[in-house]
This record gives structure tokens, sequence and C-alpha cells, in this order.
């Protein structure tokens, strides 16, 4: 089977070709490149030069992250102290150099780490050669044929002790996530404003744990709070089994790591 | 199927060659460039035998196109020593680092990229830097510790 693989020069370019038939966008390999390898790639593979994608802006309370920033690029990065936690977490050094912000959007589960963590901040995406934005979470519920991401705008948390993540894996230092959970719990005048929890690994893709953001939505972040939230912690969630752990083990524990992240941010 | 040139500075030498599409680097040092230090272990990246340094960052070469390096600096075993074998080899030698040899070639690259970002780790810098990395022999310790070895001075002692 013979490849082709095209290069343009824009992002809006290559999400035109990308729309025009049966192709992959390959940004940093770690997930493509595997395909290609195995001969599981499509006959097209779709690439950009844009520069754009590399940058990272301020933008007051936002930070726009070009989808072709590296997750060690994010480690490295001022500006996005408050995702270094989850982005360290990310495979080894190798991957991280190559694995981009975008790419990891779009990693099959058990992956996609970094993606709990801009799902539960509320982060958006702007869509190459479309206006506006669209909500992380939509896209991650359809992925397939979504259209190559341009931009991931993700509000910086004002008060840092308001986002918690925890990444779960049986082999250190870096394995694969039996579950990943994110949490954003700003809180007013001591009660939890706006909760978003997110999960990794209990999906196809990571997703948002309704009934937990439910529990703990108005309510103080103490034992009693997080007892109920870790009550309904798979409420709604129906994980999957996968070499790393089976769908039972999955529900078993997720409560168990829930209350530890969620007392790790009680205490802080 | 349509070849593209490609041109990049491999180990200090400017270097070109044709690349075939979907071509990865890896393939392409070895079999394109004849720099047979870098192995094949999985081609999904997962055991890091494949390890190079791209513009000083470990790359995993299976994974990288190979037309994306065009203009790029790569850095493979193969530079790492000159007249005598660099610190860092001579270290796996001295803590038996090394039984089959089959991943040394990709430790060593992620040994030398700690190194030149972080001259003076920790034990827990070194394992987070070789994390990327699997060896089926050693358990590891041995390869820890020539790293360390290297930092803190000792590397010949």
């Amino acid at each position: 089977m013979s490849l082709v693989v095209e290069t343009y020069p824009t992002a809006a370019e290559a999400a035109r070709a990308l729309a025009s038939g049966e192709a992959l966008y390959l940004a940093g390999g770690t997930l493509v490149m595997r395909a290609v390898n195995a001969g599981e790639a499509p006959r097209r593979i779709v690439r950009t030069t844009d520069r754009s994608l590399r940058e990272i802006a301020l933008a007051g309370e936002t930070v726009r992250i070009g989808a072709g920033v590296t997750i060690a690029e994010v480690v490295a990065s001022r500006e996005l102290a408050f995702l270094h936690v989850p982005a360290q977490q990310v495979g080894g050094p190798q991957l991280r150099a190559m694995g981009t912000v975008g790419g990891n959007l779009f990693a099959p589960h058990p992956y996609g780490d970094l993606a709990v963590a801009l799902l539960a901040l509320g982060a958006r995406v702007t869509m190459a050669g479309q206006g506006g934005t669209r909500p992380l979470s939509d896209l991650l519920r359809d992925r397939a044929r979504a259209g190559l991401v341009a931009q991931i705008d993700c509000p910086r948390p004002r008060d840092r002790r308001a986002f918690g993540f925890l990444k779960v894996s049986r082999v250190h230092p870096r394995g694969a996530s039996v579950i990943a959970i994110a949490a954003y719990l700003p809180r007013e005048g001591g009660r939890i404003r706006g909760a978003r929890v997110a999960y990794g690994g209990m999906g196809p893709a990571p997703l948002q744990a309704a009934a937990v953001e439910r529990a703990l939505e108005g309510q103080a972040l103490d034992h009693a709070t997080i007892a109920r939230a870790v009550e309904v912690a798979t409420q709604g969630i129906d994980p999957p089994t996968c070499p790393i752990a089976s769908a039972w083990y999955r529900r078993e524990v997720a409560g168990v790591h829930l209350r530890r992240l969620l007392q790790s941010m009680e205490r802080s | 199927m349509v070849m593209k040139p490609v041109a990049l500075t491999l180990n200090g030498s400017f270097r070109a060659a044709f690349t075939a599409p979907g071509q990865n680097l890896l393939d392409l040092l070895r079999r394109g460039l004849g720099d047979l230090t870098p192995k094949y272990g999985c081609g999904q990246g997962g055991c890091g035998a494949c390890t190079v340094l791209v513009d000083g960052e470990p790359h995993l070469a299976c994974l990288v196109l190979a037309e994306a390096v065009d203009g790029r600096n790569v850095e493979t075993v193969a530079g790492m020593s000159g007249a005598t074998p660099h610190p860092l080899q001579e270290a796996f030698m001295a803590h038996f680092a090394a039984q089959c040899g089959y991943c040394t070639p990709g430790f060593l690259m992620a040994a030398k990229a700690l190194l030149a970002r972080n001259p003076r780790p920790t034990r827990e810098d070194v394992v987070e830097a070789i994390s990327g990395n699997l060896c089926r022999c050693t358990g590891y310790e041995p390869i820890i510790e020539a790293i360390l070895s290297v930092a803190h001075g000792s590397a010949r002692a």
C-alpha cells in the first residue's frame, strides 16, 4: 500500500485537505506514526508547517495554546504552570517532546491525560479554517472526523488551589491511566461555584462526571460533601475493560481515588 | 511512489537522502544513511530503543516522519565518542549497565539529553529521564548508577 503525505503551509489548507476525504492528520507522530508503522493508517496523511500552531498566548484570564505545542513545551511554559502536574505525567520524556496538546485531545483510551485536565478547566477549541470556538466537551463526545483543532483556549484558574489532578497507573513512574481525575472547584464565600470534574480512562474519551459535579455544586468542600460526591463517583459512567484494568476494577477504585483527590484539595 | 529529498545535520555532518512517503526517521537513519546505532524495538513508541536527539530533545525515531527532520539537527550514539568513549559510555561499562546491549543506545541518548539540560540530576530526575526506555536485562539499577556517576564526577573512579 503506498502512502501519500500532503504537507500544507497553513492550518486552514490542511483542514480543507483533511475534510476532502479519508485522511489522518499528523502532528507529533506518537499516535499516527504508530498506525503508519503498523500498516493501519489510511492512504492519505495530512500535515502542516504552520508556525501559528506552535504559539502560546495570554489573553486576559484565558491562555490560548496552539494545537501543535508539545507536552514538553507545556511543562516548560510559565504561563501554563497550572497544567504542569498533568503534563508531567504524560508518557516519558520522548513522548512529551513529540506529542502535542492538540493530539492529546484525540488520543484513544486510556491515553489523553492532559485532555482530562483541559476538560475540567472548561477549555474551548477553535477549529482550523472556521470562526468561533466550541466547548472541548463537544469535541470529545464525537472525535471522529471532527476536523483540525487549531487552538485550545483554556481559562486560567484564579486560585491555583481550586484545581486538582490525580493520575493512577500501575506502572511507575510512567504507565497508562487506570483512571485520571481532574477537578476544578472554584469557591466563593466558602462554597463551590461552577464545579467541574473530569475522568480519563473511564470511557472511550475523557468525560465529565456530572453526578459528582452536582454533588459538589454550592457546597463547602468538607468531609460530608466529599462523602456524597464519592457515593455517585461512577453514576452514569460505563468504564471500559482494557489490558490496563477491567471495567469492574475501574468502577471499584474510582471512588477511592476521587476521595483522595478531593481530600487533598480540601487540605490545600 | 514519490520520493522526497531531506537534508539534515547528523552528528555534526551535513547529510542528504531521499525518503519514501511515510518512512520513519529510524528507517532513514539505518537503511538510508547507514547509522545502525539506533535500534528498532517495537515500532510503537513503547520501548525507547530508537531514541535519538532532534535539536537536542530526545525523540523516538520510529515515530518521527523522516521528511519532517529536513533542516534539523539529529544526534545518535554514532556521534557520541571521539578517540575515546564518551563518559556515559565509560560509565555504562564500569557499572555493567549493559547486558544484551540492545536498549543501550536509547538509554545513552536519553541520559545525554538529561545531562545537557540538568548536569546535576537527582536519582529521581534520572529515573524520570529514562522512564521512556525499557531494559529487560539489568533491572535498571546499574543504568541509574552509571548515569549518576557521570553527573557526580565519579565516572572514572
